[in-house]
């Protein structure tokens, strides 16, 4: 396996020859920067994203069902992991389990990091739902998986669509978090191609500009989507 | 206190004044005026734009249309070659000065205590000494009847207390004009007679004009010396409070005495 | 007997290296604590920037707020490492680099957490402020502030901890931090378990330290707007009476009840 190095090249002291900003060179590196958003980036929001979504909802529902001291358990478990850093956490695992792709290390690190944020948010979903739901199930001996099913899950699920997304946006943000496992996701090449170049104005620029092109317009969205279902309430 | 230079001068002046949200039209060409030293009361139905008027004078919303004066100052625009404009800030400052208001929800300042609150902007805003604003403070607070509250905390009190407090820190700001928006709505019934009574006593020893909204009718027939029945933005009748309350002319007068007598 | 040897040889290399990274959690703790003093200070000047009525103050601090919310951390670490020297602005320490990376990136964020805790503040309070003339200044300083400081408490807290675990990544631009150190431990060692268990643990008991020092300040901001119990009360082991009878309303206990909100 490939041996990180993690401390960067040098800063670019001499090289203050041409001008700061080549439109050529940013035209040139564009493509090569985007694959790697859409290959790397993308996929790793999205993967990550299904397995939080997924995972915070069973840990909500752990610590709703579990006995007490169980429930402390798995409760403090995600604030462990909740309030460590993902940059450790990646690294625990890329050098733990060095027969591990460190593309699959950060599907499981975003995926479970972020799970723990979501679980809350589901916690404040199930909470949300009237206590009248849960009673009148009873009176109509549901099952518990059933009244889950049926009845609390999906009344808690719409409120908490729209924290789910920013909690999204937020992994997509910490995804170069990957560089320092040396997954060559968007930030990584593009650091990678001022080291090669001597430029790296243009490669830093690049990607900065497409995380904000990908994630304000998504905030808006959300945003959006917030209001409607506050107004629909 | 400064006075107009014509002792004939109204003290508020609204002249074609129209307010709309939106598209929704609360007041339409209103006009009237207020003489120094009058008390008015503004009824009507809720929804009927008494609140709206309290709110204009405090600069609290936006004049959509017409003219506002103050001491025959304008407190929002002026005309200006056939033209509406804006007044300047600092204009408006200096007229804002000279109106106070006590609110429906008391709205103290739960970070400072009583004292503070009422000294906070005679000291900032009117550039007072600490000393002399404190000794004006504890001399309204004789006055409400919470002589011994002045380092509680807002919260620590009732609501009727809180009102209290709220009047005398308008009035520590030495006011020519008052604004009391529905100032009992929001208290238990058994203080809303301590309040009402600290009220009448501003209202017979100082010369301070009044422009009042309240569903307390008998106080209202007590300190006003006009009453103005509003109705879908527009004054439908209006007179001496005696002959409002006894023998009302406007059908919609009628109504609304009804129902609100009934109710009391 | 191999393997308590090699027990024995790593705990005497991690007994060598404790003061290496002693040095570097405390640098972890230097770098955590500057950074979000900038960060405060960058969140409350365009907090207040964003939430100012005036469209001067409003526009750009939207337009940085968003910019350096949407692009992520790591590019902003870059750019002040490898661009910022092209504008004539080499920083020497790779210390300062770190801070101004996450002072600007948290910051941003914090900004929405202060201009959305000062539209939090009862409109009844803005009202007041109008009503008693107050400036523009003074009323944010004294009146809406000490308010909304208690409102922003919690995400702030949030974005605390979020900085704590953004700092783990500066180590990239050649400072020794206590991430670095522990690549260190790794290196020499190959005990990857250090990352696992003395630095996980580490940066977690320094968030909690965060989180409830955070919580006491919570507390206390709350008290001195006339809601909850003293920090003393809280701390005390043996209240004298039950602190809930004592302070109806609010009874924040200072462990548990945790909900960490999200910063996006």
């Amino acid at each position: 396996m490939i041996t990180l190095t993690p401390l960067l090249t040098a800063q670019p002291a001499g090289d203050s020859s041409g001008p700061i900003w080549n439109w050529e060179f940013a035209v040139e590196i564009f493509p090569e920067i985007l694959t790697a958003f859409i290959q790397v980036t993308l996929l790793v929001t999205v993967v990550g994203t299904i397995i939080a979504a997924i995972l915070g909802l069973v840990i909500a529902i752990l610590i709703r069902v579990l006995p007490t001291p169980l429930a402390l358990i798995v409760r403090w478990a995600a604030n462990f992991i909740r309030m460590t850093p993902i940059v450790v956490q990646l690294l625990v695992l890329y050098y733990g389990f060095t027969w591990m792709d460190p593309l699959l290390i950060g599907f499981i690190v975003f995926g479970i990091h972020y799970a723990t944020y979501m679980s809350e948010v589901y916690r404040a979903g199930i909470e949300s739902v009237p206590k009248g739901q849960w009673e009148a199930t009873k009176a109509l001996s549901m099952s518990a998986g059933r009244t889950w099913r049926r009845v609390v899950i999906p009344q808690a699920l719409r409120s908490t669509i729209p924290s789910l997304g920013n909690y999204a946006i937020s992994m997509f943000k910490d995804t170069p978090f990957l560089f320092v496992i040396s997954v060559a996701e968007m930030v990584r090449v593009a650091q990678t191609i001022g080291a090669q170049t001597f430029r790296y104005t243009e490669a830093i620029t690049i990607a900065g500009l497409i995380f904000l092109a990908a994630s304000y317009p998504t905030a808006l969205l959300i945003n959006r989507l917030e209001k409607r279902l506050a107004y629909a309430n | 206190m400064p006075t107009p230079t014509d002792p004939e001068t109204p003290v508020i002046e609204f002249v074609d004044v129209e307010k709309r949200f939106g598209d929704n039209i609360v007041l339409k060409d209103l006009n009237f005026s207020v003489r120094r030293g009058e008390r008015v009361t503004l009824i009507g139905p809720s929804g009927s734009g008494k609140t709206t008027i309290l709110r204009l004078v405090m600069t609290l919303e936006e004049l959509t249309g017409g003219y506002i004066f103050v001491d025959g100052e304008p407190l929002t625009h002026r005309e200006k070659d056939g033209k509406r404009v804006p007044v300047s800030a600092k204009e408006q400052k200096q007229l804002r000065t000279r109106i106070g208001m006590v609110f429906q929800q008391f709205n103290l300042f739960p970070n400072m205590t009583v004292l503070e609150n009422i000294i906070e902007a005679p000291i900032h805003v009117l550039g007072q000494s600490k000393s002399e604003a404190t000794a004006k403070a504890h001399s309204l607070l004789e006055q409400v009847g919470l002589p011994d509250k002045a380092n509680e905390h807002p919260m620590s009190l009732s609501g009727g207390q809180q009102q209290r407090v709220a009047i005398a820190r308008a009035l520590a700001m030495d006011p020519e004009i008052l604004l009391l928006d529905e100032v009992t709505s929001a208290l238990d019934p058994e203080v809303v007679g301590d309040v009402l009574n600290i009220l009448r006593t501003v209202a017979d020893t100082t010369n301070v004009t009044m422009l009042i909204v309240t569903h307390e009718m008998s106080f209202a027939r007590d300190v006003s010396h006009k009453v103005m029945m509003f109705d879908g933005g527009r004054v439908v009748e209006e007179g001496a409070p005696e002959k409002i309350f006894s023998d009302p002319t406007h059908e919609r007068t009628k109504q609304f005495l009804s129902a609100v007598l009934r109710d009391a | 007997m191999d393997w308590l040897d090699q027990q024995q040889q790593y705990f005497e290399t991690l007994q060598n290296f404790g003061p290496r990274l002693w040095d570097g959690f405390v640098l972890t703790v230097q770098l955590t604590l500057v950074g979000a003093a900038l960060a405060f200070v960058i969140a409350v000047i365009l907090g207040l920037m964003a939430g100012s009525p005036n469209l001067w103050l409003r526009g750009p601090a939207r337009v940085i707020i968003e910019f350096f919310r949407g692009t992520s951390l790591l590019v902003q670490l870059f750019w002040v490492y490898y661009v910022l020297p092209l504008f004539g602005l080499t920083l020497e320490s790779s210390f300062t680099v770190g801070v101004i990376a996450l002072g600007v990136n948290y910051g941003a964020y914090g900004a929405e957490a202060v201009r959305a805790s000062l539209t939090s503040v009862s409109s009844g309070q803005w009202e007041a402020t109008v009503a008693l003339s107050m400036s523009w200044p003074h009323k944010i300083r004294r009146i809406i502030f000490p308010q909304a400081w208690a409102l922003m408490i919690p995400s702030l807290a949030n974005l605390l901890v979020h900085l704590l675990k953004g700092s783990a990544v500066v180590y990239i631009v050649g400072l020794n931090d206590f991430n670095f150190e522990l690549d260190q431990l790794r290196r020499v060692t190959d005990a990857w378990f250090a990352y696992a268990f003395i630095g996980l643990i580490a940066y977690f008991l320094f968030a909690l330290v965060l989180t409830q020092g955070m919580r006491l300040l919570e507390i206390r901001a709350k008290h001195r707007l006339g809601q909850g119990p003293t920090i003393r009360e809280i701390l005390s082991p043996a209240p004298k009476m039950p602190i809930a009878s004592a302070h109806p309303g609010s009874t924040p206990s200072l462990f548990g009840g945790k909900t960490p909100g999200g910063q996006g």
